[in-house]
């Protein structure tokens, strides 16, 4: 299992209270997560990654055992711990006020 | 029996208010959609319980949201949309040419007799329409397409569409209004558009009767005079007699004519509501008294309503979508306003009460009778 971290506004749109867990059979990469992210939580559509600019949405951060993926390509693949489900791949929204 | 509700869009998620039709006891459910902005949410006139929502944020974007019981449970449509074609340029603030950008949904209009067809004017401005229920989102390019657009220039809330007023009798004749470039009319469902901002004045333009460029924050218009436009400018309180082809003030008497929200009378296309700020850069009312002007006779003599409403150390803005009416008799009028407060009158305005609750800073109100 990929365990996965979202900000509060995600959860309450994916109505899920905690960490989400993907089956980690065909995922190796943050585009992986991302693709299946949405097809189990169709509501989170966009809401993370820009698909036609194969870009991550410029206020979301993504980080990973203490690492900042934000600016690696998406099809960067995981940390060995976030594919064996150690550590979570987690989202969250840059701080920048509001 | 007869209910009303309210949808109250807020800077961090949406609220419902319904009560029986004497209006006096309100039960309130929310948030939904906590910690996102809701600017606006709308009923179908068709099927009251089908309820349109735009919920986004600067981090995770747009997201359209769908009820079907009234707003008890939602569901995700289709958040695309994607401008049409050549994406264009319009003026930045600083005066430079920037392309179109998709920001977000300001304003819902369903149509008034089909529940899956929705109008949804964005930032940039544009207009988009749905006829699925907003499975699918279709940009109307003409209007941003229009010779003047590469002229606009956003407001300081942003270059938003944010009025749209369908004909109930003709669809294809429509009225919208955008900040800050002016008011547009079109009679044939989009396909082509006409600047209706001749009359308006704005000092803030090197040309101030300019064809576009004026900041306009809100246009109202009544079902049974449908020749009459009102129109809250940012400066100035306007009004045209033949479906905006010219406009002249009606500001009168009032204490000053800045202000965002216009509305009218359920049952008297002559009676008007606005709410006076004291300045663009002053954004509360005279003196920290909270006052709704009312006029009778269509704009030539206001009178301050304050009954109900606070009249010291108020100092909160009442945004262009947070007043809205119901239909019924007497005619219920609603604000909110950024300080959260939900003010109400069941009595044609002249007296006034408050929610019981203290919600996010309001962005939008709209009331519904429900039969």
């Amino acid at each position: 299992m990929i365990r996965v971290r979202l900000p509060s506004q995600l959860r309450i749109l994916a109505s899920i209270d905690d960490e989400l867990e993907l089956p980690s059979t065909c995922i190796k990469t943050v585009l992986d997560v991302l693709v299946q992210l949405e097809t189990l939580y169709p509501t989170l559509d966009g809401t993370l990654w820009n698909k036609k600019l194969m870009a991550r949405r410029p206020y979301v951060r993504i980080f990973a055992c203490q690492e900042d993926l934000s600016t690696f390509p998406l099809d960067y693949v995981l940390p060995k711990d976030v594919l064996n489900g150690d550590e979570p791949i987690v989202f969250i929204g840059a701080i920048a006020g509001g | 029996m007869t209910k009303v509700r309210l949808l109250v869009g807020t800077k961090k998620g949406a609220f419902i208010c319904n009560a029986d039709a004497a209006r006096r006891n309100w039960s309130i459910s929310g948030p939904h959609f906590g910690g996102w902005e809701v600017y606006h949410a709308k009923a179908s006139p068709f099927d009251p319980f089908r309820i349109y929502a735009s919920v986004s944020n600067a981090w995770f974007g747009q997201t359209m949201q769908r009820s079907n019981d009234g707003g008890i449970s939602w569901e995700v449509v289709s958040n695309q949309l994607d401008y049409v074609g050549d994406l264009g340029t319009h003026q930045f603030y600083d005066g430079t040419s920037r392309p179109f950008e998709f920001k977000r949904v300001w304003h819902l209009e369903p149509s008034h007799d089909d529940p899956d067809k929705v109008f949804a004017g964005v930032e940039d401005a544009s207009l988009f329409t749905t006829d699925d229920g907003g499975s699918s989102w279709i940009e109307i390019p003409a209007l941003r397409q229009h010779p003047s657009s590469s002229a606009w220039q956003p407001g300081a809330g942003g270059m938003c569409l944010h009025s749209v007023i369908i004909d109930k009798n003709n669809p294809l004749e429509m009225y919208i209004a955008i900040s800050a470039a002016g008011a547009f009319r079109t009679l044939d469902g989009g396909s082509s558009w006409t600047p209706i901002n001749k009359g308006l004045r704005s000092e803030y333009l090197p040309d101030e009767d300019a064809e576009v460029g004026h900041c306009v924050h809100h246009l109202a218009r009544h079902d049974a005079s449908p020749n009459v436009l009102f129109m809250q400018k940012h400066w100035d309180v306007m009004r045209s007699d033949n479906k905006g082809d010219s406009w002249y003030e009606i500001s009168g008497n009032l204490p000053t004519d800045f202000g965002f929200v216009i509305d009218i009378h359920a049952h008297e296309p002559e009676t008007l509501f606005v709410v006076p700020i004291k300045s663009d850069s002053e954004h509360f009312p005279l003196d920290g008294a909270l006052k709704v002007f009312r006029s009778q006779t269509g704009g030539v003599e206001w009178e301050p309503l304050t009954k109900g409403l606070p009249q010291s150390n108020c100092y909160v803005n009442v945004l262009r979508d947070a007043m809205s009416v119901d239909q019924l008799d007497p005619c219920g009028i609603y604000f909110g306003t950024t300080g959260g407060t939900l003010h109400l009158s069941s009595d044609g305005g002249s007296s006034w009460d408050m929610l019981d609750a203290d919600f996010p800073a309001i962005l939008s109100v709209e009331a519904q009778v429900i039969p």
